[in-house]
């Protein structure tokens, strides 16, 4: 890929764990990419297939949703909803032409620092590796 | 509710093909109910085909509304400006839907983008199930609320066939047998002799074969 690709990601972080997550990663100095625009849900069973296709309308590279562990959902099954809608939008994304790859969703909790910063990095490889959206603006 | 399914994207890409400004129209009513065609679908169809429109530069400009019901005209006419703003309307309703807005609005072509399935109800989160075929001649009384017409595969009105097995049917093993489940409610309120009157062969003229139905009510008319 050309060197001035830098691929725009939007990650869908639940406010009780993987944006809480992105904080201690923060806190821990952990290293990760800084092309994630991160924002914050109440809870990942709030995010409709809509919030995901207009983000790639508008030229995500890939967008990721992180939810909370099974069975640690604030809300109690919230991140279950969000885990079958991300499927569904997956679906229109093939249909539509768009990789379903540029897709994903992370169980991460709110301890996990690590976590988060490994989700970014696996998910800027992945939009390095299947090159920018055709949708990109 | 009247149930239906969204069309294949392909067969709705060929049918606007051949169009630029795309006026896309949800109803909120029965369609929008079953999940199918209401305003958060057509928020998702636009956005397809926002994405296809780029991608395969169709130059599609879509516009959307979603109005209250489209078998009504005072919900109709007040979409008049956007109607003639578009090249074609889609209509994401039942076919009742389609066919009102093209009569009211007969200048436009409306295509339909969902297919009208069934009269149904909700009977868990996520899933539709039929329950009225609209003969025009309820027998619900002597079925104690269970229709043979729409239940029952073959439409039988003197069940089971033999066909039925450990409650399902033969047709689909995921199928309850309509007539199983009518035993069972006749059996549940003490009225099994029901079962010994043979149900007559029936006039299907109330149904389609009648040609189109109309109901007039002059008490509510001019």
């Amino acid at each position: 890929m050309s060197d001035e690709y830098t691929p725009k990601i939007v990650a869908f972080c639940c406010k009780y764990c993987a944006y809480t997550a992105a904080d201690l990663a923060g806190s821990m100095r952990l290293d990760y990419p800084t092309n994630i625009k991160i924002v914050q849900v109440l809870c990942t069973g709030r995010i409709d297939v809509l919030h995901i296709l207009k983000a790639f309308e508008k030229g995500a590279d890939a967008v990721y949703v992180a939810g909370c562990e099974p069975g640690d959902c604030h809300f109690l099954e919230g991140n279950y909803r969000a885990v079958k809608r991300m499927a569904y939008a997956k679906e229109l994304l093939k249909e539509v032409g768009i990789e379903p790859e540029r897709l994903e969703f992370f169980h991460i909790g709110a301890s996990e620092g690590p976590a988060f910063a490994e989700a970014a990095k696996k998910m800027t490889d992945r939009a390095l590796e299947l090159g920018p959206s055709p949708l990109r603006k | 509710m009247i149930v239906g399914d969204r069309k294949p994207i392909e067969e709705i890409k060929e049918m606007l093909t051949p169009y630029k400004k795309i006026l896309l129209v949800g109803c909120g009513t029965c369609i929008s109910v079953c999940m199918t065609g209401g305003e958060k679908e057509v928020g998702i169809l636009a956005s397809e085909l926002r994405i296809i429109s780029d991608l395969e530069k169709k130059g599609w400009e879509i516009t959307e509304d979603t109005i209250q019901r489209q078998c009504e005209r005072e919900y109709i006419e007040p979409l008049k400006e956007k109607f003639d703003q578009a090249d074609v309307v889609m209509s994401m309703a039942c076919g009742v839907g389609v066919q009102y807005m093209a009569e009211v609005f007969p200048h436009k072509i409306v295509l339909p983008a969902v297919n009208t399935t069934f009269y149904g109800t909700n009977v868990a989160e996520g899933e539709w199930q039929e329950r009225c075929a609209g003969c025009g001649d309820c027998v619900l009384d002597k079925t104690l609320g269970i229709c043979p017409v729409a239940r029952c595969s073959k439409g039988l009105f003197n069940g089971p066939c033999g066909g039925t097995d450990k409650g399902k049917c033969e047709v689909n093993k995921d199928l309850d047998c309509a007539w199983y489940l009518i035993y069972n409610r006749l059996k549940e309120h003490g009225k099994l002799d029901m079962l010994d009157e043979v149900m007559s062969i029936r006039s299907w003229k109330s149904s389609l074969h009648g040609g189109p139905r109309k109901r007039v009510r002059e008490e509510a008319q001019k």
